[in-house]
């Protein structure tokens, strides 16, 4: 490996004039929700464990957030308490100012496992949310079947979850999650269990429907390329106990488009976030924000 | 195989297109399913061995048949120990020989007979004409029972029974599925009632219920209920947790949830649950029925086994058979439309959706709204939908 092959990278903290534009913008959004030292300990065999230490960020309206960090580093752990399905045992979240607790519909989820209703044809599943709010049935349906065209499965809404793709289950899922208008989309490593073609597919339909919908998301992977092609700011959590050691402002420039995966900034903010993640730190020889490229 | 040529390859490739095993070894092979018709063949054989069995002990005179049937009884005047052998007597074969000692030293002609079963023991064309004429026989006196009225009081028993089991044993085992709280509350007591045989209530549900069908009911409901509770208790336990999250992000409450997700995760195996159950109930049948005054089916074999209409008593064993099975597969084939998510046949829905569009109010007005050829709905929207990619696609179906 000699220098020469070495890729000159800018600093992933360096941003384009357009780029802080847009963080200057976000900026002076609303804060959608809060969390302010979330903790989890949980009672081990040996003494308690802390998974979750003071964990504390603001989401602004209409931002894309990703957590991400190793196996257990309590990420999913984060995203359960801030659903209501776990509970904190420190420190506080709110939404719209309100601290919250329990599920409710204002913190709509998206699961790895799908989690669609078998019993229920597609439609009927992006209905769900909307007749536990009581509305008319009418109403619900077309609202529905909107959402189901927005996810591009109208062909599909009188069918069964058993008789859909991995990928598709996961639209109807996020569908169905959206069609309740929540202030904020959580989404817990959606994409975890699809092959990678439809993958990569499912992150650009996911951009474009934020782009067209008025929501906020907080998204959890541990798949680096996928935090940076989706998200606006990256909270990167470590492992035991659980905590944050940076938030990344995602240097790459929107619209995002799958070509930025080879762009200066998506690869130095990679490289920072391997650097954290993965502690893999360059030899002192090597200035910081230089990548290694060994040529094939 | 270290070399792999062309030649090599060819061999291994038409190797594999023929059948590995000999028919054979395919009928006997460790835990793999049997060729289709060697299924249905052994299937039939399951019935068949056995009936041929009872045909060759009844049909083959010298296989068993320990008795004699007496045709003839010479002349009964001729005195000895044996003289009480008559026409039409079944006796057994060293009774006959004698008599017909007897009847030597005496020079009567001998006895003539055939070798036979014994009564309990009809040949399967008996049973067979009972199938028809245990209906038709009517009753020997006041007070005894036709096979259809014995059938119609054993069924109404166990109809009965089972319903109030399920009326009440459904919604608790629900409940105790959901909340922790009314699983402790009932199951330990439920566990512990459970092994009291049902029949050991028998008299006591006599004494307080008197005679007549409803201590028989409750004997059923006895043998059933606390089962029940447990099984469905278990059934709704064992609903995917994750559902039941999605559902509470969703925004169900606590009564949405039990309503609109624990149900109906759960009805296809509570279903198959009640099914099981129901079998278990005829087991309870001929228990109940012989406590206080006899009833039913139970009451109809007694009555025929005191008669030796033993042809009538396996007809009537039968039957109880027959009806069990019956109703299993009756309701295995309606469980097929009722679930259509897990069976893919929706007929029953599609049907109930056409009655529906025909007895709507306005008649021609179809429920469903055309989503592809909705204008509005694509106006609204704007961007375009992302298609799907033809491998996605090709997963449907």
């Amino acid at each position: 490996m000699s220098v020469e092959d070495r890729l000159e990278l800018p600093s992933y903290l360096h941003h384009t004039e357009a780029v802080s534009a847009r963080f200057a913008e976000i900026r002076q959004r609303p804060v959608v929700m809060s969390l302010s030292a979330v903790s989890r300990q949980f009672e081990g065999s040996q003494g308690p464990v802390l998974a979750l230490s003071k964990v504390s960020f603001d989401v602004r309206k209409r931002e894309f957030i990703s957590v991400i960090g190793p196996s257990g580093c309590g990420k999913s752990t984060l995203i359960r308490i801030v659903a209501g399905l776990e509970t904190c045992t420190g420190g506080s979240i709110t939404v719209d100012g309100r601290e919250v607790g329990e599920p409710a519909a204002d913190r709509g989820m998206v699961f790895q496992g799908y989690t669609l209703f078998p019993w229920l044809n597609v439609k009927s599943n992006v209905m769900f949310g909307l007749k536990m709010k009581g509305m008319p049935k009418a109403k619900a349906e077309r609202t529905a079947m909107e959402w189901l065209d927005l996810v591009g499965l109208t062909k599909f809404a009188n069918h069964y979850p058993a008789q859909l793709s991995g990928g598709m289950k996961q639209r109807v899922a996020i569908a169905r999650a959206l069609a309740n208008e929540p202030r904020i989309l959580l989404m817990d490593e959606p994409f975890g269990a699809l092959d990678a073609q439809t993958r990569s597919s499912m992150q650009a339909h996911l951009l474009k429907i934020w782009e067209t919908v008025d929501v906020t998301i907080l998204f959890i992977t541990h798949d680096l390329d996928e935090a940076i092609y989706l998200s606006d700011r990256i909270v990167v959590l470590g492992a035991h106990p659980g905590r944050i050691l940076e938030i990344i402002d995602v240097p790459v420039a929107r619209a995002r488009h799958p070509d930025q995966f080879l762009s200066g900034s998506f690869l130095a903010t990679k490289k920072r976030l391997e650097q954290l993640i993965h502690h893999r730190e360059t030899s002192p020889k090597h200035d910081a924000g230089k990548l290694a490229f060994v040529a094939a | 195989m270290k070399k792999t040529g062309p030649e090599l390859n060819t061999k291994a490739a038409t190797g594999g297109a023929k059948p590995s095993a000999g028919p054979r070894r395919r009928l006997l092979a460790v835990r793999a399913p049997l060729p289709p018709r060697a299924s249905v063949v052994a299937g039939v054989l399951a019935f068949v061995l056995p009936l041929l069995a009872w045909c060759v002990v009844s049909y083959v005179p010298f296989v068993w048949h320990p008795l004699v049937h007496v045709r003839d009884a010479s002349d009964a005047n001729v005195p000895g120990e044996y003289s009480y052998v008559a026409v039409d007597q079944l006796v057994e074969l060293e009774v006959f020989d004698k008599r017909n000692q007897e009847l030597a030293q005496a020079h009567a002609r001998p006895l003539r007979g055939e070798r036979a079963n014994p009564v309990f023991l009809p040949a399967p064309h008996e049973v067979a004409r009972a199938f028809y004429t245990a209906f038709t026989t009517p009753p020997l006196r006041r007070g005894d029972f036709w096979l259809h009225e014995s059938l119609l009081q054993s069924c109404q028993v166990i109809f009965w029974g089972f319903i109030y089991a399920a009326l009440l044993g459904l919604p608790l085992g629900i409940l105790c599925g959901t909340f922790t709280l009314f699983s402790r509350l009932s199951e330990p007591f439920v566990d512990f009632v459970r092994y009291m045989p049902a029949p050991v209530f028998g008299a006591l549900a006599v004494a307080v219920l008197g005679l007549g069908n409803e201590p028989k009911i409750t004997i059923i409901f006895i043998g059933t209920f606390f089962q029940m509770v447990l099984i469905v208790a278990n059934t709704t336990r064992s609903v995917d947790g994750a559902l039941l999250q999605a559902a509470q992000t969703l925004g169900a409450n606590r009564f949405q949830l039990v309503k609109n997700v624990v149900i109906p995760a759960a009805v296809p195996n509570l279903y198959r649950d009640m099914r099981i159950l129901l079998g278990w109930a005829w087991t309870y049948l001929v228990v109940a029925e012989l406590i206080g005054e006899k009833s039913g089916i139970s009451a109809f074999l007694y009555q025929e086994q005191r008669y030796r209409h033993f042809d009538n008593v396996y007809a009537g064993i039968v039957m109880i058979g027959l009806i069990g099975l019956l109703t299993d597969q009756v309701l295995n084939f309606v469980g097929r439309f009722l679930f259509p998510w897990e069976t893919g046949n929706n007929t029953l829905f599609r049907l109930f959706n056409q009655l529906k569009v025909a007895f709507s109010p306005r008649g021609d007005a179809v429920p469903e709204a055309d989503p592809i050829n909705d204008s509005q709905v694509l106006e609204r929207l704007p961007i375009a939908p992302i298609t799907d990619t033809p491998e996605e696609e090709a997963h449907v179906g």
